[in-house]
């Protein structure tokens, strides 16, 4: 294990969230605060509660989750296409360094960003109703497990980008829609059908509805299924990744 | 002694189908300098890139102080300095981060010292806190070996290290690749200009179309490079070369009319140019021109090329 190339990647990667401190952090928590003023106060004084909570409080977990899937893909498909992009990747590639250790360090400041800013969001919610979690060890769970999981996906769209189009292209056409119609502002079981049965074919529901579980102990889906479903699409990102690194996809001729 | 790099039977074909190295072989030994000489498009990089793991092997095998490149990447690549031909850079660390960087991205323990004494060997020192998209060309290229030198490599690639280099970071360049050969550095670089493998290989191979059609020891180059041949032309054709002009070793044209003369410019003793032409003149030549010519590198490729064939 070459752990101090996972260490000089990781600090690469934290020293860049720094730098960029404003994009990485204050832009996403301002972008929260708004959510709440327009459907937390606006909005939300005219719905009374869902399923006995109030309706602020029961919108905290989209809100988080919401951040978490865009900015885990944004940090990590952003670490691994820039230096892809500029050339210097080439010394990633001739380093005596494994492809886990690769991603180890790239997913690995990605997702700790993300944890970072997903409590910080949760504190900045506090502000704004009273908040209550359930279960916190299970919070926890969810907010890393989340993190991790979509920073390998935003790995997998950086390998794939061949341009900065594509790079947005799959957070804002696929995991913002899926993220606002995955039950992150509402509850699915007040669809009518077919959509109710539809929108359960999306996976955020289950992401977004295993962290509501944790905050507030009720929600659309048990709380196995959602960890259940988080771990596939865990699975599934890193069997990408691996078959990218045996195959050189995008990344050696 | 186990050579350093072995390559054996290597092959690369491209995705597009372009074969860009044809079966290559070549062992370059523990602290010799060893310059790949080829133009544009022959495979330098290519060979480098492999070698590096940044490029696959269609075929072949490869081997860096005895252990294979790809079964036995970490303790292949541990070895290994690459600068690249391409100037690629962050742009927003500073010199001493990225260089620093590169330490641990090839599994050394930080090592501030050995930072410092790389950084002032390239006159980094002064920039270590610049960012690096506020330096000069040259003065990336000067970073790009910092880093490749940052975890004191036992095999140094160098692809390209004086294209576009002004005369002062040529220098350095030198004094520092004497300065690593000191420490026991093995050196290979890549060029297509004849003066910068004179100034500094060993050994030199030339590269062209994919195929390595020499390699040759450089003096034995140098020499051949150093010859030069003086044509003279007579008005008329002298019959025979008369006794008097033997010394010189002379040989003529098969009318007779022109005489070559061979000689080393670069030789230790002078040619007796001098004593050349009174000798004709006593012999009765009538001497209407005189022209020399420098055997062209090309010309010495084809010559030994041809040798060995
Ligand atoms: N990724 C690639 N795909 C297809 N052909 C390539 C690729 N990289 C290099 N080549 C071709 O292979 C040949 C050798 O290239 P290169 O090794 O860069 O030569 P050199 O470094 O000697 O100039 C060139 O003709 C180049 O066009
Ligand atoms: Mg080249």
């Amino acid at each position: 294990m070459n752990i101090h190339a996972v260490r000089a990647i990781y600090g690469f990667e934290m020293a860049r969230t720094l730098r960029t401190l404003t994009q990485s952090i204050v832009s996403p928590v301002l972008s929260t605060a708004l959510y709440f003023v327009v459907f937390g106060a606006a909005l939300g004084s005219r719905i009374p509660s869902v399923d006995g909570v109030s309706y602020g409080a029961f919108i905290v977990p989209g809100l988080v989750m919401l951040s978490l899937l865009t900015q885990s893909i944004a940090n990590a498909s952003f670490g691994i296409y820039f230096p892809r992009f500029t050339g210097t990747i080439y010394e990633i590639l001739s380093a005596p360094i494994s492809a886990f250790e690769i991603v180890a360090g790239y997913v690995g400041a990605a997702a700790s960003k993300s944890i970072v800013l997903g409590l910080i969001i949760i504190a900045t919610s506090a502000l704004f109703v009273p908040l209550h979690v359930e279960h916190p060890v299970w919070m926890v769970a969810a907010l890393v497990l989340t993190s991790v999981t979509f920073s390998l996906f935003g790995f997998v769209i950086g390998i794939w980008a061949d341009g900065f189009e594509k790079l947005q292209l799959v957070p804002l056409l696929v995991v913002t829609p899926l993220t606002f119609l995955g039950g992150s502002f509402y509850s699915i079981e007040t669809l009518p059908a077919p959509w109710r049965q539809i929108a359960y074919l999306n996976p955020v529901v289950y992401l977004v509805n295993g962290f509501r579980w944790s905050f507030v102990g009720r929600a659309d889906v048990p709380p196995e299924v959602s960890f259940g479903m988080t771990l596939a699409i865990l699975a599934l990102c890193a069997a990408l990744i691996a078959w990218i690194f045996r195959t050189g996809y995008r990344l050696k001729t | 002694m186990q050579p350093i790099l072995s390559i054996t039977d290597l092959t690369k074909t491209y995705a597009t189908g372009f074969k860009a190295l044809k079966g290559i072989s070549l062992d370059i030994r523990e602290g010799e300098i060893f310059a790949l000489l080829g133009p544009n498009g022959a495979g330098k990089t290519t060979l480098i890139s492999i070698a590096c793991g940044l490029v696959r092997p269609s075929g072949g095998r490869v081997t860096v102080g005895g252990h294979d490149i790809t079964a036995d990447y970490r303790s292949a690549r541990g070895m290994i300095g690459l600068v690249p031909q391409e100037l690629t850079t962050d742009a927003f660390e500073t010199v001493w981060d990225t260089v620093t960087f590169s330490r641990g991205l090839f599994g050394k323990r930080r090592d501030p010292a050995h930072i410092e004494k790389v950084l002032r060997d390239l006159s980094l020192w002064d920039k270590r806190d610049a960012t690096l998209r506020t330096l000069s060309g040259g003065m990336k290229r000067r970073v790009l070996i910092a880093k490749a030198l940052s975890h004191e490599p036992r095999l140094l690639f160098l692809d390209e290290p004086t294209a576009g280099v002004d005369v002062e970071l040529r220098r350095d360049m030198w004094r520092l690749v004497r300065a690593l050969r000191d420490d026991g550095v093995t050196m290979v670089l890549t060029t297509h200009y004849i003066e910068e493998a004179e100034e500094m290989a060993d050994r030199v191979g030339v590269i062209r179309g994919g195929e390595l059609i020499l390699v040759e020891e450089k003096a034995a180059l140098m020499r051949q490079l150093g010859r030069k041949r003086l044509v003279i032309d007579l008005a008329a054709p002298v019959p025979g070369l008369p006794e008097t002009l033997a010394r010189h070793r002379l040989k003529a044209s098969a009318d007779g009319a022109q005489l070559f003369y061979t000689y080393e410019a670069a030789a230790a003793g002078a040619p007796d140019l001098g004593g050349l032409m009174q000798d004709l003149a006593g012999a009765g030549a009538v001497v209407r021109d005189v022209t020399t010519s420098q055997n062209t590198l090309e010309e010495i490729f084809v010559d030994l090329v041809s040798q060995r064939a």
